[in-house]
């Protein structure tokens, strides 16, 4: 490795970034437009969903159900006269879901018979599906309480449930999509970015000019990877300013762990940029690579947004071998819970090993020639 | 081949490289041996094909290769790439430059590359900026030099380090006459202070000024010998011959129709002939036959020749005169922008039935652009075209009815077979029944295509490459036909025989507008535009053309000549109006 020959290509390498705009672009505009679409376009928090309460002999028993619905933030109520109107509104998706009391509702409360509540939930988005479940069940156990405050007799139930939300105690998805999303961003500068500009090279015949001058390829692929690994955590950097000083999310762990974590899932990233460009030496398919093998698998599999558990078995499987995910994880830990070492240190430890290997394979197959 | 002697510049010896696998491998170099002596000037000449590239690429260590050993400089390379490397001088064909960074930006990378110690810097560029004449555009973007300043910019980047051996890789491709004469000027000057140079060309012409020349044809080498040694060889059998009764181009083509004649080209005011061996002048009534020197040219076509089949013939024809024909094109005040650069500047001229007519220029000199504008894939930004009576800003689907495209790389369908892009292109022009039947069988007859309709377009040799998108254009039989640099990267036989076909298209009434940067290609057309950087310097026959630029040095000049002339005469007036 010889410093001036490393210099003359990083300077140009600069040079070169700091004349497309695209490649600034990636790095400071998208994830600008990123975090504003993920802070406050998507949402995964059910709130104010409308449903459908269909009380077919409205009495004061059923009232104070309905009061309770009504005073939770998660809901709006729409009462509606019966089940055939409520029907057609549900397949209009004007509602989420229908709760139904029938008309021998308020006299089997009366009873000792069990009374029974119709909870019909559109499942076309299971997501939101769980959630109404979830809170309409919180807030039919609100409502017992109270009846039984006023009768004056202790709950049928044996345990009494006390919810706790740890780590997102707010339950924003802000909290906990905007980590997420500097994975994606690190993993397009590092792999799309890198194995375009690479590929590039190639289609216009400067590669070939480079290899035929004296320089090793260790030297070449140094000259890509620092610049770019400065860019990369330039990216960083900006994504987690903004996350912290404007969508206020809380950064419990400390910002050393963070960098370095970062330091090195840009090494894999830049090592898969790298590979790919090995590979394919035009940027068109280099780019369809990059975005199929890095940036889509980094988007859907890393648990930033789908929750790994949730997946089935094989796919869980397909998702131990993505960078990102383990990459999020930490991510995840240490915006919202803090410098969880149990956590963090094995997904450290992998990402080290597939930065090592990432970067070894193709300095094994990186060589000066164009066969 | 011997051992490496200290006065080779570079020893193959029994070298073989071959790309692709299983059915599509190729031997681009077929166990060659030569050498390439120290301090001279060598020139790479070869058919499309040949092994040029790759033998260049093998010398710089940048392709491995299957056999043999390569030796450059008394070291192998397969063992000591990188010390070779800082040894030899290397630019490829398209110059290797950053086009996103300056002129001097890119110095400063191959300066650092080549390990120059900064304090060395400035002295050696400010040589080399000299020597190319680049230093008053040092702030500016390598993209936006023309092609004849790139190419100096890439040798600067490659002679930064003098070099003991400096490889060009078709230096001189697309380059204007004037640029490529600098070239060879700089090359002299390299050779006298000891650099080899080993020099790639599809220019028959600049082979003359090589010291020895490398004829190579698939893979292997053909001839290796000075040139006009080589081209004494050919004594007796080049000869100059006129016919006041006809024009050239007739009698060109009742020359070809003899077997005995293996090349006929077009000159000022004769045609060129290379006979067989062994023939005394043929017995044509009212020709006149003078006994002249060969060209490298004829060396080429008679080393070539024997090794593969004649090319086909089109029967002479009687020549019809083309200057009786109506106007079928006609361009007044022709301009066109691209936002502040205007790309073409009041372009005027008219083309007549049957007529050849030519736009030279070297690249950016407007040609393609104001190709699209006459084809109507381009709007125009002010101007009249009237193709074949019809205005084409006004009704451009009927005219362009009228019209034959062939675009630059002749946009075929690389994956699909040669069958199936004629079909492509018969449904395009909306032919049916029994006219789809006949042309097609047509294109496959006239064109030689059959034995190749069920090969991928994509994988068919340039020269067949190059028939297939003729019959595609020609296949609704239009008046018209635009080829837009349909000889570029052809060599010069593929060159050759695919101006006999137009010279017949043209006797038999078809207009055909073709644009080229080969001069001497000029001398096929009828009318000539020569073009630089978007206007028009001369409008004419060839013959008017190079009356131009008649002088006291030169009382016989060239189409390069001429164009050089009127170039330096051009930019006189634009100094003169600044």
């Amino acid at each position: 490795m010889n410093g001036r020959r490393l210099v003359g290509l990083m300077i140009k390498e600069t040079q070169q970034i700091l004349r497309d705009p695209s490649a600034l672009g990636i790095a400071f505009v998208l994830p600008l437009f990123l975090l504003l679409l993920f802070g406050y376009g998507v949402s995964l928090n059910a709130k104010h969903v409308p449903i459908g309460v269909v009380a077919d002999h409205p009495n004061p028993i059923t009232e104070p159900l309905v009061a309770a619905l009504r005073h939770s933030r998660y809901f709006d109520i729409r009462p509606l006269s019966g089940l055939g109107p409520a029907r057609d509104l549900l397949s209009r998706r004007e509602i989420d879901a229908i709760l139904w009391l029938r008309n021998d509702f308020a006299r089997q409360t009366l009873t000792e018979a069990p009374a029974t509540i119709g909870l019909i939930v559109n499942g076309t988005d299971a997501n939101t599906a769980r959630l109404v479940e979830g809170y309409v069940l919180q807030a039919w156990m609100i409502w017992l309480s109270q009846q039984n405050q006023v009768a004056s007799r202790p709950l049928g139930l044996p345990v009494a449930l006390q919810f706790r939300i740890w780590f997102n105690p707010a339950l924003r998805s802000q909290d906990y999509l905007v980590p997420g999303l500097i994975a994606i961003i690190m993993t397009l500068i590092g792999a799309l970015l890198t194995a375009l500009v690479v590929a590039r090279e190639w289609e216009r015949g400067t590669m070939e000019a480079l290899m035929a001058a004296p320089v090793t390829m260790a030297e070449i692929l140094a000259g890509k990877l620092l610049p770019y690994f400065v860019l990369g955590m330039g990216g960083m950097a900006l994504s987690v300013a903004l996350a912290v000083f404007v969508f206020a999310v809380p950064l419990q762990g400390s910002l050393l762990i963070l960098a370095l974590a970062s330091a090195l899932f840009m090494l894999v990233a830049l090592g898969m940029g790298l590979l790919i460009s090995s590979l394919a030496r035009n940027q068109f398919v280099a780019g369809q690579i990059a975005i199929v093998v890095t940036f889509l698998p980094a988007f859907i599999l890393s648990g930033f947004v789908f929750d790994i558990r949730s997946m089935p078995a094989p796919v869980q499987m397909i998702t131990r071998i993505l960078p990102a995910r383990y990459f999020v994880s930490i991510l995840q830990s240490v915006f919202l819970a803090g410098d969880v070492w149990p956590v963090i240190l094995p997904d450290m430890v992998i990402l080290a090993l597939m930065a090592v290997f990432f970067l070894g394979v193709t300095l094994a197959r990186s060589h000066k020639r164009l066969d | 081949m011997a051992e490496p002697a200290g006065a080779d510049a570079l020893v193959f010896a029994g070298v073989s490289k071959v790309f692709g696998t299983g059915t599509t491998r190729i031997n681009a170099i077929d166990d060659l041996s030569l050498a390439i002596k120290a301090g001279r000037v060598t020139g790479l000449l070869g058919p499309d094909g040949a092994g040029k590239t790759t033998m260049m690429r093998l010398a710089a260590g940048l392709l491995r290769p299957d056999r043999g050993r390569v030796h450059v400089l008394g070291e192998d390379i397969t063992k000591t790439a990188r010390s070779v490397q800082s040894r030899i001088g290397y630019m490829p064909q398209r110059f290797g430059l950053y086009e996103d960074l300056t002129v001097q930006e890119n110095l400063d990378l191959y300066a650092r590359l080549q390990g120059f110690a900064a304090a060395a810097r400035p002295a050696r560029f400010a040589e080399l900026l000299k020597l190319t004449a680049l230093g008053p555009f040092r702030a500016r973007p390598a993209g936006k030099l023309s092609g004849g300043m790139k190419q100096k910019l890439g040798l600067a980047c490659a002679l930064l380090r003098v070099p003991e051996l400096l490889l060009l890789d078709e230096p001189t491709v697309g380059v204007d006459p004037v640029s490529r004469r600098e070239l060879w000027y700089i090359i002299a000057g390299l050779r006298a202070s000891g650099v080899s140079v080993l020099i790639s060309t599809a220019y028959l012409d600049e082979a003359e000024r090589c010291d020895e020349v490398l004829l190579l044809d698939r893979g292997r080498v053909l001839a290796q010998a000075d040139p006009a040694a080589m081209e004494a060889e050919l004594h007796g059998r080049c000869f100059k011959v006129t016919q006041p009764t006809t024009t050239r181009r007739a009698l060109q083509q009742a020359l070809l129709a003899r077997a005995e004649v293996l090349e006929a080209r077009l000159e000022a005011t004769s045609v060129h002939v290379l006979l067989a061996p062994a023939t005394p002048p043929l017995e044509l009534p009212d020709t006149q036959w003078q006994d002249v020197p060969a060209q490298f040219a004829d060396v080429f076509v008679d080393r070539l020749h024997a090794r593969r089949p004649a090319p086909a013939r089109a029967e002479a024809i009687t020549a019809i005169s083309p200057l009786a024909g109506e106007t079928v094109l006609e361009v007044r005040g022709l301009n066109r922008f691209f936002g502040d650069f205007h790309a073409v500047k009041d372009i005027e001229f008219t083309v007549r039935r049957g007529e050849v007519f030519g736009l030279l220029g070297a690249n950016g000199a407007g040609k393609t652009t104001t190709f699209r504008m006459l084809c109507g894939l381009l709007p125009a930004s002010s101007g009249t075209l009237l193709v074949a009576g019809q205005n084409l800003l006004k009704a451009p689907a009927e005219a362009r009815r009228q019209i034959g495209y062939v675009a630059q790389k002749f946009s075929l369908y690389g994956t699909l077979s040669v069958a199936q892009n004629l079909a492509f292109f018969a449904a395009a022009y909306g032919l049916r029944g029994e006219r789809r039947a006949q042309r097609l069988a047509w294109a496959e007859e006239e064109f030689e295509l059959r034995p190749f309709q069920a090969m991928n377009a994509g994988d068919l040799p340039l020269g067949y490459k190059q028939r297939l998108a003729l019959a595609c254009a020609l296949l609704h039989e239009p008046p018209i036909l635009f080829l837009d640099e349909p000889t570029s990267g052809v060599d010069p036989l593929t060159r050759s025989e695919f101006w006999q076909r137009i010279n017949h298209y043209a006797a038999t009434g078809t207009t055909v507008l073709v644009t080229t940067h080969f001069m001497d290609e000029a001398e096929y057309c009828d009318h000539l535009l020569l073009m630089s950087l978007g206007a028009a310097l001369a409008a004419g026959t060839p013959s008017e053309i190079r009356a131009q630029a008649v002088s006291a040095e030169t009382p016989d000049p060239s189409m390069e000549d001429a164009f050089i002339a009127l170039i330096a005469a051009h930019e006189q007036t634009i100094r003169r109006a600044a």
